[in-house]
């Protein structure tokens, strides 16, 4: 709660926070280091990347707060509900039950941080200034739970009166229970009416404001000792009548994970209500649309990166937070590998920066492989001019930019039609997801897949209504694309949708005949699906109706904008200086196996160390090797249990093999004390690193820890 | 029902409204009153009252204690996260929040007897004083010498003092030690069906018949008798449908003395409530706003209605795995996860005290390389052993689908259980089209 900012704004809302002063002073620091790379236009690459970032960071929190708003508002709505429910009606005493809201999360716990912080900030702005939010790591015990608790709202109470201060320090001193809090919070309502004007306004509506809340956010439900919270339950349930206690529980699985937790003593103090959260498929989903599928955003991602930071979340995290992240690293890493980066930013700038290409960066954009097939393709004597003149590379720099751009320009609105068309299709041949459907356009040809094939095979079996929705559908898409070319398409669409709506009754009955057999098909296999086509086939060939004429024009000329408009990104020249492609490095700094590399910086020394001495053929152990490794390699050969005495045996062999010829015979095999340190040494290493540790099981023995490797 | 009660030195009229105030606790009551003896006289020096949940110990208890201004001052244990808490409450109760400031700041048990003698020197008792300790079964987890103390505390401070233990566990789980003194034992039993019926008709609704209230809780009881008696429960049930109970007298469509009719139209409610609102799956708001929607359907879902948990690839696989490693026995994973294991039957495998199912004994704990190596042969990809696997593994911890066991050693090869259902279990695998029945030993 103490590092949430506060607004100083009265009326409740979204915020968007930017990055504080300290974390900007580090990033300078960032950007110098750039610039050292002489004349790469570094500090521009750092500018760009960083303005990139913060577009970022401000989309991703609008988009979650958008996503959030229902939850969050039903949320407030609730406890409102319940501050008035307290009502005077003394026979219906249902006052011992502490107000509960189960707010579901889902289990990608990063992200929870975040709507906490929105929460936190909205129930401070339009219910209660009583927030107080626990994580369970610092609440091991009761004591330390209402420790908390009394140091976040007395702590609050301090700073807005300063009167009050010794008062509260006394309190603390003495006591730390529940019983406090409330002597504390009397004395404070008594007075707070008056304190907060933004509140009073906030509750004109409600006659008379009864009383603040006191919220409880349990941010990890989960991970609470049961103990402990049945405890505070059970302590706060006795103060209801003083204390309106208000709690919510974020919780990562499932609701009945307050039935595992609690028994039904407990859980009856409580009047629980469920709250479900945006799931994180669809968060991704917005994130995607406004980050990825924006023509607005220069920088973009490889089709090999998309599915590494897919991969990642849907295979490991569910974190759009780390989704992110890697977004941001992926930046970091183009804006500071690729020096033509510079050119990845809004069109306008883009062309400037082209304008004044230092002469290394022309080379450069020469030996770009895009570049080079757009080379070939142009005719001998441009050739040359292209090979030989760098203003004429500026030039056509600028020009390709400006396709590229348009290229993008055109791509998005396409490619949504497209999704928005085949997402009617049982079992999604393109893809449930539009990004599934991205990656396939940038990645190949899209047309010569069978998936499109039978995309298309299926399209030519819509339904007239389901068609014409379709159609409409992509016709608003359009709307918002502002190209002439995309608005010559939109004239298209509406024709098309005006002619097929002119044959209104005409063929009813035989396009409603279709739609059933796919609805019917949406739930059995593909494969009879194909056999019931390929039967419509040969009876359409019979009876060709209006209808059906119609449809495959409208197909047709789909086909005709994919192959247009949704071709492969790396053909576009000129697009490595948008799309960053390094998926192996990506995978390997996300996605890092810490076990692998240190297995290989131990038996292969010379893979980090790069030092020739140490290159040695598989299966050897060289006396050249740093102590640690020789250790580990000879660990290796033996047993659960290692005898340290032969383990010390086997290690002062190997180091005196390469003092083999100038060694007296009778000292070879003899050990001295500085041996016999390193070797002690070098074993409490790996003792370290987790390889081996001391048993009780023998005397002078060591139990191994790892299986495999070498 | 006025029993007159004989206590010398109590005012009689709060005596009577006393009796009339605790219906159905007459015994206990006269007994109590018996033992404290008049207000300036020594008591006993500590009493252990214990019963079932909402038989009314405290009720009873803080009754007498307020109703005839005794000095007094009440604890509850939970409370007391530490024995000094207990001794600040019980110092400023008496002697007011002056004396308790008094205390160190760790009080030890001699700093709470020597403040409390050096007080009750200056103020002694001219009526007995009683200390109440609420939830008392929480003393055990306190220090030791606590409770042994209070017990004689009367002898300790040499004040006229009685300690009075509530607690709903018999006194036999509490004795410290030998030679420990023998609190006087008083037992409070259930209520009795009619006795519960008369206690609850008590709280009748002012602007209905106390007749017709008591019928009401005739045909409460009726239908919860059989699985719950806690008289707060009840009560708790009783308010909430009441007002369904009184819908049709509200429309005019019974009279009063209709019962029958009132009973049909209150009695599938009822039940209906026994399996959502009485098990917390629905709260009581919710309840209530159903109630007055008129939304017979149900609607609301409850709360294991929402058991379903989306989790990542992996996760579903690890845990799928952790399964597998808590339910199968450890010999068996060759045949399981061998891809030419050969044939070996599950009668060559069986061990006596395996007979019986493993579903029946519950998860065992299994070593993290077990539960790796069996994930690496379920998952259907080549998968690394990133650190995001193993983070995915703490996670699962976290959020308690797996539990971790043996905590001294972390480093060394921790051990896991699997703390899921096999519903739920196959409910994940059915997911990832992962048939784990046929990897399951139990059904081979
Ligand atoms: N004889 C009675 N007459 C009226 N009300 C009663 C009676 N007995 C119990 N109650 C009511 O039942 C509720 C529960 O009683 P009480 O808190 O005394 O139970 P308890 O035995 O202390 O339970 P626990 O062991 O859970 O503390 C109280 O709110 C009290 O008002
Ligand atoms: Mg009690």
């Amino acid at each position: 709660m103490s590092e949430t900012p506060v607004t100083s704004s009265v009326s409740k809302g979204c915020f968007v926070f930017k990055s504080t002063s300290k974390k900007r002073k580090r990033h300078v620091g960032v950007g110098g280091y750039l610039v050292d790379g002489s004349d790469d236009n570094g500090s521009d690459r750092f500018r760009i990347c960083q303005k990139l970032w913060e577009t970022v960071q401000m989309n991703t929190e609008v988009i979650q707060d958008q996503l959030n708003k229902h939850v969050l508002d039903s949320l407030v709505e609730f406890i409102k509900k319940h501050d008035l429910g307290n009502s005077p009606d003394v026979w219906r005493q249902r006052s011992s039950e502490i107000p509960t809201a189960a707010l579901m999360l889902g289990v990608n716990v990063p992200d929870h941080a975040m709507t906490f912080r929105s929460l936190c900030n909205l129930l401070q702005d339009s219910v209660t200034p009583f927030v107080v939010s626990v994580h369970a790591k610092e609440c091991a015990a009761v004591k330390l739970l209402i420790h908390k608790l009394l140091e976040q709202l007395m702590g609050k109470g301090v700073s807005v009166d300063e009167e009050q201060e010794d008062e509260t320090a006394l309190l603390q001193r003495t006591q730390c229970t529940i019983s406090a809090l409330c002597q504390w919070y009397k004395t404070v309502t008594k007075k707070c009416p008056q304190v907060s004007p933004q509140r009073k306004a906030n509750l004109k509506n409600n006659d008379l404001p009864r009383s603040l809340p006191v919220v409880v956010i349990f941010k990890d439900f989960e991970a609470f000792n049961s103990q402990v919270l049945q405890d505070f339950i059970l302590i706060c349930s006795r103060y209801t009548q003083e204390l309106p206690f208000i709690f919510i529980f974020g919780i990562a699985t499932s609701p009945s994970a307050i039935q595992h937790r609690l028994p039904h003593s407990v859980s009856s103090l409580l009047c629980i209500e469920v709250f479900q959260s945006l799931s994180c498929t669809q968060h991704l989903a917005s994130v995607f649309d406004k980050l990825i599928l924006n023509s607005q955003f220069p920088f973009k991602l490889s089709s090999r990166v998309i599915q590494v930071l897919v991969g990642i979340f849907l295979y490991h995290d569910f974190s759009v937070q780390n989704f992110v992240k890697g977004l941001q690293f992926s930046m970091l890493e183009h804006f500071n590998g690729q020096p033509l980066s510079v050119l990845c930013c809004q069109k306008k700038e883009a062309l400037l920066f082209a304008k004044t290409l230092s002469q290394k960066n022309v080379e450069r954009i020469r030996h770009l492989p895009s570049f080079m097939r757009y080379v070939e393709t142009q005719e001998p004597q441009e050739q040359v001019q292209l090979l030989t003149s760098d203003e004429h590379v500026k030039d056509t720099c600028q020009k390709l930019l400006k396709n590229l751009h348009k290229y993008h320009k055109n791509y998005y609105p396409i490619l949504q039609c497209l999704h928005s068309l085949t997402s009617l299709l049982p079992k999604f041949p393109l893809g449930k997801h539009i990004r599934e459907l991205h990656v396939s356009c940038i990645e190949k040809n899209l047309w010569e897949t069978e998936e499109y094939d039978s995309a298309m095979q299926l399209l030519r079996i819509l339904a007239k209504d389901e068609l014409v929705a379709a159609l409409e559908k992509c016709a608003e898409i359009l709307k918002s694309a502002k190209t002439k070319r995309m608005q010559n398409v939109l004239q298209q669409v509406e024709d098309f949708i005006g002619r097929l709506e002119a044959l209104e009754g005409v063929t009813s009955e035989e396009s409603t005949g279709d739609g059933v057999i796919l609805e019917k098909n949406r739930r059995t296999d593909l494969f009879q699906l194909q056999k019931t086509l390929l039967e419509k086939e040969s009876r359409r060939t019979k009876r060709v109706n209006p209808y059906e004429v119609l449809r495959s024009q409208v197909i047709e000329f789909i086909d005709s904008l994919v192959r247009e408009y949704l071709t492969p990104a790396e053909l576009q020249p000129l697009s490595e200086v948008c799309y960053y492609s390094s998926s192996a490095v990506l995978r390997q700094r996300l996605n890092v196996s810490p076990r692998t590399s240190i297995q290989t910086a131990l038996s292969h020394p010379f893979h980090y160390l790069q030092n020739e001495s140490l290159k040695t053929n598989a299966g050897t152990i060289s006396s050249a090797a740093p102590d640690l490794c020789i250790v580990y390699k000879l660990h290796l050969e033996c047993g659960r249990l290692i005898n340290l005495y032969d383990w010390l045996e086997a290690f002062v062999t190997v180091m005196s093999a390469a003092e083999d010829q100038d060694a007296d015979s009778e000292e070879k095999g003899k050990f001295d004390s500085l041996k016999h340190a390193r070797f002690i040494q070098a074993v409490s290493e790996l003792e370290f690193l987790g390889f081996v540790k001391s048993t009780k099981q023998k005397t002078d023995h060591v139990a191994r820890l790892t299986w495999g490797g070498c | 029902m006025s029993v007159t009660l004989q206590c010398p030195g109590y005012p009689e009229d709060t005596l009577r409204s006393l009796a009339d105030r605790l219906p159905c606790r007459e015994t206990q009551l006269t007994s109590l009153l018996s033992l404290m003896g008049q207000p300036d006289q020594y008591s006993y020096p500590s009493v252990f009252i214990y019963g079932h949940r909402a038989t009314g110990k405290s009720h009873v208890v803080l009754t007498i204690m307020k109703d005839l201004e005794l000095p007094h001052a009440s604890v509850d244990c939970v409370e007391c996260v530490s024995g000094g808490l207990l001794f600040h409450q019980v110092l400023s109760a008496f002697f007011g929040p002056d004396a308790a400031a008094l205390l160190p700041r760790c009080p030890s048990l001699s700093d709470f007897v020597r403040l409390y003698k050096q007080m009750s020197s200056s103020t002694p008792a001219t009526q007995t004083r009683y200390i109440i300790l609420d939830r008392a079964e929480r003393m055990r987890d306190m220090d030791f010498s606590l409770l042994p103390a209070l017990l004689r505390l009367q002898e300790l401070v040499n004040d006229n003092v009685t300690v009075i233990l509530l607690s709903e566990i018999v006194w036999e789980k509490f004795r410290p030690n030998t030679g420990c003194f023998e609190p006087l034992l008083f037992h409070f039993p259930d209520y009795s069906k009619a006795e519960l019926v008369q206690i609850l008709s008590w709280d009748h609704h002012p602007s209905y018949t106390p007749e017709l209230y008591a019928s009401y809780i005739n045909i409460l009881l009726g239908v919860f008798f059989s699985v719950c008696r806690d008289l707060r429960e009840l009560r708790h049930l009783a308010v909430l449908n009441f007002s369904k109970f009184c819908e049709p007298l509200e429309k005019g469509e019974a009279k009063e003395s209709d019962i029958h009719k009132l009973w049909k139209n209150i009695e599938p409610h009822l039940h209906r409530a026994m399996q959502t609102v009485y098990l917390r799956e629905v709260s009581s708001m919710q309840w209530e706003q159903q109630q007055m929607d008129e939304k017979e359907a149900t609607t609301l879902r409850g709360l294991s209605a929402h058991a379903h948990i989306e989790l990542p690839y992996y996760s579903k696989f690890l845990l799928i795995a952790a399964y597998l490693a808590s339910f199968n026995p450890a010999r068996t994973d060759r045949r399981f996860f061998l891809k030419n294991h050969g044939k070996i039957r599950k009668t060559n495998f069986l061990k006596k005290h395996e007979k019986t199912s493993n579903h029946l004994l519950g998860p065992k704990p299994f070593p993290l390389d077990r539960l790796l190596a069996i994930f690496y042969s379920v998952v259907d990809s080549r998968v690394a052993p990133t650190a995001s696997v193993f983070s995915q593994i703490s996670s699962l911890v976290t959020l308690q689908l797996l539990s971790q066991v043996g905590h001294d050693d972390q480093l060394d090869s921790p051990k896991y259980k699997c703390a899921v259902s096999l519903d739920f279990i196959l409910a994940i695998s059915r997911t990832v089209s992962f048939d784990v029945v046929r990897y399951l030993y139990d059904f081979l």
